[in-house]
C-alpha cells in the first residue's frame, strides 16, 4: 500500500509540475472568459460597417420606409432599377433592395450588392416588410390594427422548481448547457487522460524502466498507480478550471458592467438602441442562468461520473499501452475502445437530448461504458435517484471488470519486447497464469 | 544462498526453463552462462519475483520466495532504464523507496554513492542529458542502494566504455568482499571466466553444467601444452606425446601436443632438455568459451 502511494505520487508530481500543466490550467478558463468577452464586445459594437439599403419600392406599399436597425439602415431610392444596378456595380458598399410592383399576393423581392449581405440584414428587411404587409392586408380586410395590438395578450410562463426547502427561480436551458458541457467535457478528458495513461505506460516499457519497477512491485500496483496519479491531476484540473473560471467570469462581468453603462452614457442616440439591446443581452443572461444552476447536485454527479469513466476507460488504455512499444502501433486497439464512446456522444447530442426518458436512453445511461457521457446529457431532464445509484453501482463494477481484464494484459505485455502483437495474441495473455 | 529447485517455466508453445536446478552459495560470484535465448532472463525474472514459475520452486536463505525479499535483491535488468524526464536525484529517492527504503536512509545511501562514485553534481540532472555511460553509473546505483544480499546483474558490462566497466567491476567486488552474493548472467563468457567462482551453463532452456570454475576446468583438461624453443628438434616422434600442430618462424618454434595418458609435463621437459632450448611451456587450458561450444556441439 505504501508503494502504491509512492507511484500515485510520482505520477501526479511529474505532471502537475510540468510547464504544459500550468499552461493548459491557466489558458482554457482565460479562452472561455475571452470568448465570453467577445461576444460581449461584438453585441455592444454593433457594427463599424452598417450597410446602407437604398430601396426601391415599385409597388408604393411600403410608403413609410424602413426602420432603420443596429444591422442596417436603409434610405428611399429615386433611382431606376437599371441606374441602381449600375451604381452596385460601380459601388462595392452599395446595396440596393428592389420591391417589385405585384406583390400584393407574395413574392420575390431583391437584393442586389457586390458583398453578400449578412443574413441579419436579410432577416430585419424579411421582417419589416412582413409586419407593414401584414398591417396593410389587415386594413385592407377591415381590421383595426389599433384594435388589434389592444387584444394582444402578453402572458409569459416562469418555471419555479418547488422543494421542501421553498421555491426557487429555475432555468432549464441553462440546466441544460451545463450538463451538455459536462458531458463533452467528460468525453473529451476520458480521451486526454487516458491517453496520458498509455503514453505513460508505453514510456515506461520502451525506457525499460518498467522492469526495474516491477521487480519492486507488483504490476497491478504500478498499473494502479498511474491510474490513479493521473485522475488526481484530472480531478486537480477541473477544480482549478472551475474556480478559476468562476472568479474571472465575477470579475469580468463586473468589469464589463460598469464598463456598459458608462458607454450608455456618453453614446450618441443613433446607437443608443443598440446598447440598450444588448444590456439584457448575453451578458447578464450567462450570470443569471448560472446562478439557477443547482451545482451542489451536478458537481458531484458530474465528478463521480468522469472519475468511474475515467477508471474504467483508462484500465483498458493501459492494457493497449502495454501492448504496444509506440503510439502509431495503438491504432488497431484504440478502436474498441473509442467506438463506444464515439457511438455514445453521436447518441446523446442526436437522440438522448430528444428522447430523455425513452428506454434506449435509459439504458445508455446505464451501461458502464455509455453512461459516464449519456447520463450527463439525461441529468438537466431529471432523472430518478434509483436510476442514477444503479447507473453508479454498475459503473463501479465496471471499472472493476475491465481493470481486471487490463491488469492481466497488462502484467504480459510491459515484459513483451519486440513482438508484434494482435488481439489473439492479447488473449493468450489473458489466459497465462501468475 | 539461493536454492533453484527444479524450476518449469512455460510460455505458450515455447518451454523457457525446463527442470532447471541450481545451488548458490552465501558470498559466491556466481555466472549464469548461455547464448541469447537460452532461458537465463526468464530465469532472473523468477528470482526477481517479476514472473512466477509453472513448476518447481526457489529458497532464500532456506525460506520460499516472498515478498518480503524484494527488498533483499538488488537487479539491474539487461535492457537499462530510466525515467527520462526525471531529476536524477529524485529518480534514485524513487527508486531506493520502492525497494523498501525510508526517504531520510534513501537519501543519505545516494548521498554516499554518488560522492563514491563522483557524481555529487548530477543531483538535480535530468537523465536524458546524460550519456550512455554516465546513465549506467547512475542505474548501477539504483541496483545496490538498498545494500541487497543478492545482485543480479544481467550482462552488466553492455554499454560500459573499459574505464567504466573497470570501475563497476571493482565496486561489484568490494560489495561481494563485504558479504554480498552476486549472480552475472551474460552470454559472453570470457567476461565473467576471472570473476566468478561458480557458473552454470544454460542452453536450450536446460541445465547443461555447473559447478566451480576451477572443477569444471580441470575436467576439461586434456593434457595439451605448447612449447617454445630454439634449436632444431630432429626426431620430434615420442612415445610421450602427439603432435597436434608444428610451427616455425623468426622467433622461434613452436609445437601444440597432447600428452600421452601415464605421462607428465616434467616427462616431456627431460626428453626435450638434452636436445634443445625450451624457452616456454604452457598448459592450454579450455576457455568457458571452449567448454560451451564443446558442450553445445555434444
Amino acid at each position: 500500500m505504501n508503494k502504491i502511494i509512492l507511484i500515485i505520487k510520482r505520477e501526479y508530481f511529474s505532471r502537475v509540475k510540468k510547464k504544459s500543466f500550468l499552461v493548459m490550467t491557466f489558458l482554457v478558463p482565460m479562452l472561455i472568459i475571452g470568448m465570453y468577452a467577445l461576444i460581449f464586445a461584438l453585441s455592444i459594437q454593433g457594427g463599424n460597417n452598417i450597410p446602407a439599403v437604398e430601396v426601391i419600392d415599385e409597388s408604393g406599399i411600403f410608403n413609410k420606409g424602413l426602420e432603420n436597425k443596429k444591422s442596417a439602415t436603409f434610405r428611399k431610392s429615386e433611382l431606376s432599377l437599371v441606374e441602381a444596378k449600375q451604381k452596385v456595380i460601380q459601388n462595392e458598399d452599395a446595396f440596393v433592395l428592389y420591391i417589385p410592383g405585384n406583390i400584393s399576393n407574395g413574392g420575390t423581392i431583391e437584393m442586389f450588392s457586390q458583398k453578400k449581405a449578412g443574413i441579419s440584414v436579410i432577416s430585419t428587411i424579411e421582417s419589416q416588410l412582413n409586419d407593414q404587409m401584414r398591417t396593410k392586408m389587415l386594413a385592407d380586410a377591415g381590421i383595426d390594427v389599433l384594435t388589434l395590438d389592444k387584444i394582444k395578450p402578453k402572458l409569459s410562463v416562469v418555471s419555479k422548481e418547488l422543494t421542501l426547502e421553498g421555491e426557487k427561480d429555475s432555468s432549464s436551458g441553462a440546466a441544460m448547457a451545463v450538463g451538455f458541457a459536462a458531458a463533452i467535457l467528460i468525453y473529451m478528458s476520458l480521451f486526454i487522460y487516458g491517453i496520458q495513461v498509455m503514453r505513460g505506460i508505453i514510456e515506461e516499457k520502451t525506457s525499460r524502466i518498467v522492469e526495474v519497477v516491477i521487480s519492486s512491485v507488483k504490476p497491478f500496483q504500478l498499473m494502479m498507480g498511474k491510474i490513479v496519479g493521473i485522475g488526481l491531476v484530472g480531478l486537480t484540473q477541473f477544480l482549478l478550471w472551475i474556480t478559476l473560471s468562476l472568479g474571472l467570469m465575477t470579475v469580468a462581468s463586473q468589469i464589463m458592467f460598469k464598463g456598459k453603462m458608462d458607454q450608455i452614457k456618453s453614446e450618441v442616440p443613433m446607437n443608443k438602441q443598440a446598447a440598450a439591446v444588448s444590456i439584457d443581452g448575453p451578458g447578464m443572461d450567462i450570470i443569471k442562468a448560472i446562478q439557477t444552476v443547482d451545482w451542489t447536485y451536478i458537481l458531484p454527479i458530474f465528478i463521480i461520473f468522469f472519475l468511474g469513466g475515467y477508471m474504467l476507460y483508462s484500465a483498458l488504455f493501459a492494457a493497449v499501452g502495454s501492448a504496444v512499444e509506440s503510439d502509431t502501433e495503438t491504432q488497431q486497439f484504440m478502436l474498441p475502445i473509442t467506438l463506444p464512446l464515439l457511438f455514445t456522444y453521436i447518441m446523446s447530442f442526436s437522440f438522448i437530448v430528444n428522447n430523455p426518458d425513452s428506454s434506449l436512453s435509459f439504458w445508455l445511461s446505464i451501461i458502464p461504458f455509455t453512461s459516464p457521457i449519456a447520463m450527463m446529457v439525461r441529468l438537466p431532464f431529471g432523472v430518478p435517484n434509483w436510476e442514477l445509484a444503479l447507473s453508479i453501482i454498475l459503473l463501479i463494477a465496471g471499472f472493476i471488470f475491465t481493470t481486471w481484464l487490463a491488469s492481466r494484459i497488462y502484467r504480459v505485455g510491459i515484459l513483451m519486447y519486440g513482438k508484434k502483437v494482435s488481439f489473439a495474441e492479447l488473449g493468450k495473455w489473458f489466459m497465462y497464469k501468475e | 544462498m539461493l536454492s533453484i529447485r527444479n524450476i518449469v517455466k512455460q510460455y505458450a508453445k515455447h518451454r523457457a526453463l525446463d527442470d532447471v536446478s541450481i545451488e548458490i552459495e552465501k558470498g559466491s560470484v556466481f555466472g549464469l552462462l548461455g547464448p541469447n535465448g537460452a532461458g537465463k532472463t526468464s530465469l532472473i525474472r523468477i528470482i526477481n519475483q517479476i514472473t512466477a514459475p509453472d513448476q518447481g520452486e526457489i529458497l532464500l536463505n532456506g525460506e520460499k520466495l516472498n515478498p518480503s525479499h524484494i527488498s533483499k535483491i538488488g537487479y539491474l535488468p539487461e535492457e537499462r532504464g530510466l525515467y527520462k524526464k526525471m531529476e536524477i536525484g529524485d529518480q534514485m529517492l524513487y527508486l531506493a523507496q520502492l525497494k523498501g527504503l525510508s526517504k531520510a536512509d534513501a537519501t543519505s545511501r545516494i548521498r554516499y554513492w554518488f560522492e563514491k562514485m563522483g557524481i555529487q553534481s548530477w543531483w538535480n540532472k535530468k537523465v536524458e542529458d546524460l550519456s550512455k555511460g554516465m546513465q549506467q553509473k547512475v542505474q548501477f546505483i539504483a541496483t545496490v542502494v538498498h545494500n541487497p544480499e543478492l545482485i543480479i546483474l544481467d550482462e552488466p558490462f553492455s554499454g560500459f566504455d573499459p574505464v567504466n566497466a573497470q570501475l563497476i567491476t571493482n565496486e561489484i567486488l568490494e560489495l561481494n568482499q563485504k558479504g554480498a552474493t552476486i549472480i552475472f548472467s551474460t552470454h559472453r563468457m570470457e567476461s565473467v571466466e576471472q570473476l566468478c567462482d561458480s557458473i552454470a551453463l544454460i542452453h536450450k532452456s536446460k541445465k547443461i553444467l555447473d559447478g566451480k570454475v576451477k572443477d569444471i576446468k580441470d575436467l576439461y583438461r586434456n593434457n595439451t601444452y605448447k612449447i617454445a624453443y630454439s634449436g632444431v628438434l630432429d626426431s620430434v616422434e615420442s612415445s610421450l606425446f602427439t603432435i597436434n600442430e608444428e610451427k616455425k618462424d623468426e622467433k622461434g618454434s613452436h609445437l601444440t601436443i597432447q600428452i600421452n595418458p601415464g605421462f607428465s609435463s616434467n616427462d616431456v621437459l627431460k626428453f626435450l632438455i638434452p636436445k634443445v632450448q625450451v624457452t616456454e611451456l604452457t598448459e592450454i587450458v579450455p576457455s568457458m568459451n571452449d567448454i560451451f561450444i564443446q558442450n553445445v556441439k555434444n
